[in-house]
Order: structure tokens, then C-alpha cells, then sequence
């Protein structure tokens, strides 16, 4: 388990530093580095302090709050097929992001879109919360997170359908296909708060999520509150979601895969894998952004394309694998 | 240990467990015995205060930290969500025990160990729990139960599916438990066990308790032709009770 925990650290820490020297400007490592630290006003060290450091801490932070999100919906819902985006926080945020945009919001105030998608996402959970109650079953809770889902993916087609503006319509496309590209650190003021607050609620659910091993009777009978891992669980991945989806977009398959990967590696404990895969979502994270500046770097190749276009894959193998040992 | 008076436990308008009054004292293997429907896994769980029930429970009222303290559970349902080691499993049963993000000290390792040697575990340790077979699992999860080191242990079904070998092995184990002064409540199908390895019986029909008291006492003709609808032969001999369902009753 400190293997597991040292690797993981030292392999984030590798790919933060990746992050923070790729780019398209073609400064090299120590130069980069060097820039960042410093405080004169040279072009370098406004790329690195203003342009690859939001990036970078976005991709942490972000990667991290969905890795520990997903973790924990499989842990309360005792099914690694869970996802953060379960609960319809992700398609709630992108309808309130894909107003702002339609509306001139999001080109009005800088701030506009993000705090349209975080507002998005309150609306979202607050439905969920309302449909699914303080003492019903995992199972309102997934077909209240359906049903928000459902209606918010169908109110956003039904903007972009409605929309008289192409140039609106295909920012709203790219837009939902998440991205990390130039963002400032008022993003990552906006988004770090709410990601770091929502993980701390979650953590609050580990032993919760161990006892929920032996289901809901037996983990109730030891003390733990159910309802309770419940609402903290809706709450802090609302707030990860959210926050997230507001300055990134939508990026999925992390929140799914991550802690499937990891799951053998903490002999499968629900409060281990938290910590796992927020170190482990990080890192697949960073390594997306990386990698999009790689490939393409002349066509802003998008965050949520890559991580869906490698995470299927994985998790094909993940179930082929699975099936195979008869799990 | 337990002390409850006038449980009810409503379905609608239909009480499923009707006011039903008893004290369980130290030392005691309580078989709760009855037909199915009966209602007696609706009354574990009221008195555990995992449903809403109208009467008292002495664990019920108390607050939800403490009653991890002073009853283990064993539901019916043998839930084990992920392949978590058969050791990592049992030491769940210490969560109650530990402060929060707390290794487990030696005390709760000695618990630990003394549950699975107690069900003939000890070789299981490393193996996963979601590979064993569905009796090896039901002998994992009393183990759980048996090592939150209770005052009392609640267990619901708790030798059904397991082999003859280990059904009396566990009985013995709940028979241990009483010697120590601890107590056990088990809900339980087979009446020869029962009689043979409960000192006391509780049986229950259609929500109400209709008999408390020995085995000998309780298991009368009347009592097993109203309720459980069969005639059995029922004798004691040097080796205990021996109690043999003979046919349905008309």
C-alpha cells in the first residue's frame, strides 16, 4: 500500500512537472521552470505563471476530484460501473454553460460561464436531492440522476437546435468537449475552492464506504448512517462535478476508470481507494492534457475527446479481463 | 443486553411485528424460531433501530455511535460488495472500535483472530471472500460480527446453507460466546438445532410472540401443530434434546 501510494505520488508529481514544461512556445525544461519562479515581467514567465501553471493545477486538481468522486459512487453503490456523472451534475452544468454561451453571457463577463455551470449544477443536485429524499434507496438516487441527466442533455440540444447563431452553436459543441486550453488563474480560484471542499466532504464517508462492504443492514448496525454517506456523497461530487465541468467542460471516463484500474492494487477497499484515485485521476488527467498538446498541437485537439477515445478502450480490456476471472 | 416493550413494527396497517416485550440477560443463546413471514427478521432489525418502530428498544434509543458498541448484525442477506481479503473483511467488524483514520491496534487484531479461529477460519486469511463458496462466506460474515466483540450479537440466518460439520461447530461458537457472558439472538429454521444448542426459545407467528422459555417448554405438540403446522417426536436423552419434524399436520 505505501508502494502503491509512493508510485502514485511521484508519478503525479512527474507528469505536474510534464504539464508545466509541454507547450507550444518551445522554452526548455529549465528555462520553464526558472520563469515560473521568477518575478520579472518577461514574456516566458507570463506564459509559464499565467498560461501552463492554471493549466497545470486545473489538470490536478480537476483530475483528482474526479478520481476520488468515482471512487466513492462505486463504493456507495457497491458498482464499479458508477460514475460521477451518475447523479446529472455533469449534464447540469453544461446546460448552464451552454446558456451563458447562447445568451452572450459567457462573452459579457469572463466569469460568466463557469458561474453559470456551477449554478447549473446546484439546480441539478437540488433535484436530484429533491426526487431521490433523505431516506430513500441507491436506487431513486440512479434514476433521479437519469431522469436530471435526461433533461438537462435535452434542453441543451434543444438550445442548440434553437440557436440562430452557428458561431454560438459551435462554441457550445467544442465547448462541451472539455478542454484545459487557456485558462487563468482566476479559474483555478473559481474551481480549486469548491473541488478541494467537495473531496474533504467525501473523505468524511471512508469508513462509511467500508462498512457499506457488507451492505446497508450491517454497516448501519455498526453505527454508520447511511443517508448521511449518501448526502455528503451527492454534495461533495456535486461540488467536484460542478466546479469541474464549469471551468474544463465535460471530461468523462476518468471518474469510471480510475478506480477500476486501481481497485486490485488496494485489495479493493472503498476508503483505500479514495485517496488512490484521486492520486491516480490526477495523473490520467495530466497525462490527457499532455498528450493533447502532443499529437495535434495545431488543432486544439480536445481534453474530453482523448480521455473518452483512450478510456473505452481500457475499460473494454477492464471487462474483457473481469469476465475472464469470472468476477 | 436487550430489553424490549411493545416493538411494533407497521407495513401500512398491518403490523408486521406487534408489540412484542422481552429481555434478553447475560450468558443467554436465544433461538427466534417461527414460520416464514413471521416477522422475525422485521423485529431484529426494529430493535436494532434500522427501521421505524413505535415501543422501546434499548439499543434503538441510543444514539447511532454508541450501537456498534453494544450489538453486532448479521442480515439475512450475505452481502459482499468487493474481493476485499477474508482478514480485511473481519476487521470491518472493528470499525465501531476505532477512532477515526485509526490503524488497528493489537487489541482489535486479537479480536480479529479469536473471530476467525471461533468459525475454523484461520487458514482463510488471505484468500478473497468473494471467491469462497456461499457457506464459507456465511462463516466470514458471522466472524465480522462475532469480532465487534459485542455484549450481544444478533444474527439472522446465520447456519442456513452451511454444512452439518460447521452448523454445530457454530452453534458450539454461539454456545462459547454465552459461557463468556455474552449473549446471542439468532433467528433459525432448524428446530433440532434449536432445541439441541439454544437455551432459550422465542417464537414468533404472524408479528406476535406466542412462546418464551426453554426448549423443552416451548416446543410443545399443540404449539408446533398451530404454528409451524407439523406433529415432530421430541425427546431427551443423555446426548441432549432430540427433536425430529415427523409430517404436516392437516
Amino acid at each position: 500500500m505505501k508502494r502503491l501510494f509512493a508510485t502514485l505520488v511521484a508519478l503525479t508529481a512527474l507528469l505536474f512537472f510534464g504539464s508545466l514544461v509541454t507547450g507550444p512556445a518551445g522554452f526548455t525544461p529549465i528555462e520553464s521552470i526558472k520563469a515560473l519562479l521568477s518575478s520579472d515581467q518577461s514574456p516566458i514567465t507570463m506564459v509559464m505563471q499565467e498560461i501552463r501553471l492554471p493549466r497545470a493545477i486545473l489538470g490536478l486538481a480537476i483530475g483528482a476530484g474526479l478520481g476520488i468522486a468515482g471512487a466513492a459512487m462505486q463504493g456507495y453503490l457497491r458498482n464499479p460501473l458508477a460514475d460521477p456523472g451518475l447523479i446529472g451534475v455533469s449534464a447540469s452544468a453544461a446546460l448552464g454553460a451552454v446558456l451563458a454561451i447562447q445568451t452572450g453571457f459567457a462573452a459579457a463577463w469572463a466569469l460568466g460561464l463557469p458561474i453559470s455551470a456551477l449554478s447549473g449544477a446546484a439546480a441539478g443536485v437540488l433535484i436530484v436531492m429533491l426526487l431521490s429524499g433523505p431516506q430513500g434507496s441507491t436506487l431513486t438516487l440512479i434514476l433521479a440522476g437519469i431522469a436530471v441527466s435526461a433533461l438537462a442533455g435535452a434542453l441543451t440540444t434543444l438550445v442548440l437546435n434553437l440557436s440562430p447563431n452557428p458561431f454560438a452553436a459551435n462554441e457550445i459543441v467544442f465547448w462541451t468537449m472539455g478542454s484545459l486550453a487557456d485558462r487563468s488563474m482566476t479559474h483555478v480560484w473559481l474551481a480549486v475552492p469548491f473541488i478541494a471542499v467537495g473531496a474533504l466532504i467525501i473523505a468524511s464517508t471512508a469508513r462509511g464506504l467500508d462498512a457499506l462492504t457488507l451492505g446497508e443492514d450491517a454497516a448501519a448496525a455498526m453505527g454508520v448512517r447511511p443517508a448521511r454517506i449518501r448526502l455528503a456523497l451527492i454534495l461533495g461530487t456535486a461540488a467536484i462535478v460542478g466546479a469541474g465541468t464549469a471551468v474544463a467542460g465535460s471530461i468523462g471516463f476518468i471518474g469510471l476508470v480510475v478506480p477500476h484500474i486501481l481497485r486490485r492494487f488496494v485489495q479493493a477497499r472503498p476508503s483505500a481507494l479514495l485517496w488512490a484515485s484521486g492520486l491516480g485521476g490526477a495523473a490520467m488527467l495530466l497525462a490527457a492534457d499532455i498528450a493533447v498538446r502532443i499529437i495535434l498541437p495545431s488543432k486544439d485537439l480536445k481534453l474530453g475527446v482523448l480521455t473518452a477515445l483512450v478510456g473505452s478502450p481500457l475499460f473494454l480490456h477492464l471487462i474483457y479481463r473481469t469476465k475472464r476471472q469470472g468476477l | 443486553m436487550l430489553r424490549l416493550s411493545n416493538l411494533t413494527v407497521l407495513r401500512g396497517e398491518c403490523p408486521v411485528v406487534d408489540s412484542v416485550s422481552f429481555d434478553i440477560d447475560q450468558g443467554e443463546v436465544i433461538g427466534l424460531i417461527g414460520p416464514n413471514g413471521a416477522g422475525k427478521t422485521t423485529l431484529m432489525r426494529a430493535a436494532l433501530g434500522l427501521i421505524k418502530h413505535s415501543g422501546t428498544s434499548s439499543i434503538s434509543s441510543r444514539p447511532h455511535k454508541e450501537r456498534g458498541k453494544l450489538a453486532a448484525f448479521m442480515p439475512q442477506s450475505r452481502e459482499i460488495a468487493w474481493p476485499v481479503p477474508v482478514e480485511t473483511l473481519v476487521t470491518l467488524g472493528r470499525l465501531p472500535h476505532l477512532s477515526l483514520g485509526a490503524a488497528p491496534s493489537e487489541t482489535d487484531r486479537a479480536a480479529v483472530s479469536a473471530a476467525l479461529d471461533a468459525l475454523d477460519l484461520g487458514g482463510y486469511r488471505n484468500r478473497l471472500s468473494t471467491e469462497l463458496s456461499g457457506g464459507e462466506q456465511a462463516r466470514v460474515l458471522l466472524a465480522r460480527a462475532l469480532a465487534q466483540d459485542t455484549p450481544l450479537v444478533i444474527a439472522d440466518e446465520p447456519i442456513a446453507g452451511l454444512d452439518p460439520a460447521h452448523q454445530i461447530a457454530t452453534m458450539n461458537a454461539f454456545e462459547n460466546m454465552a459461557a463468556e457472558g455474552r449473549s446471542v439472538l439468532v433467528s433459525i429454521h432448524d428446530l433440532g438445532l434449536a432445541a439441541r444448542h439454544c437455551t432459550r426459545l422465542i417464537v414468533m407467528d404472524r408479528g406476535k410472540l406466542i412462546a418464551d422459555g426453554a426448549p423443552l417448554d416451548v416446543l410443545t405438540p399443540d404449539l408446533l401443530r398451530d404454528t409451524f403446522g407439523i406433529t415432530a417426536f421430541l425427546t431427551e436423552t443423555a446426548d441432549g434434546l432430540i427433536f425430529l419434524p415427523l409430517q404436516v399436520t392437516a
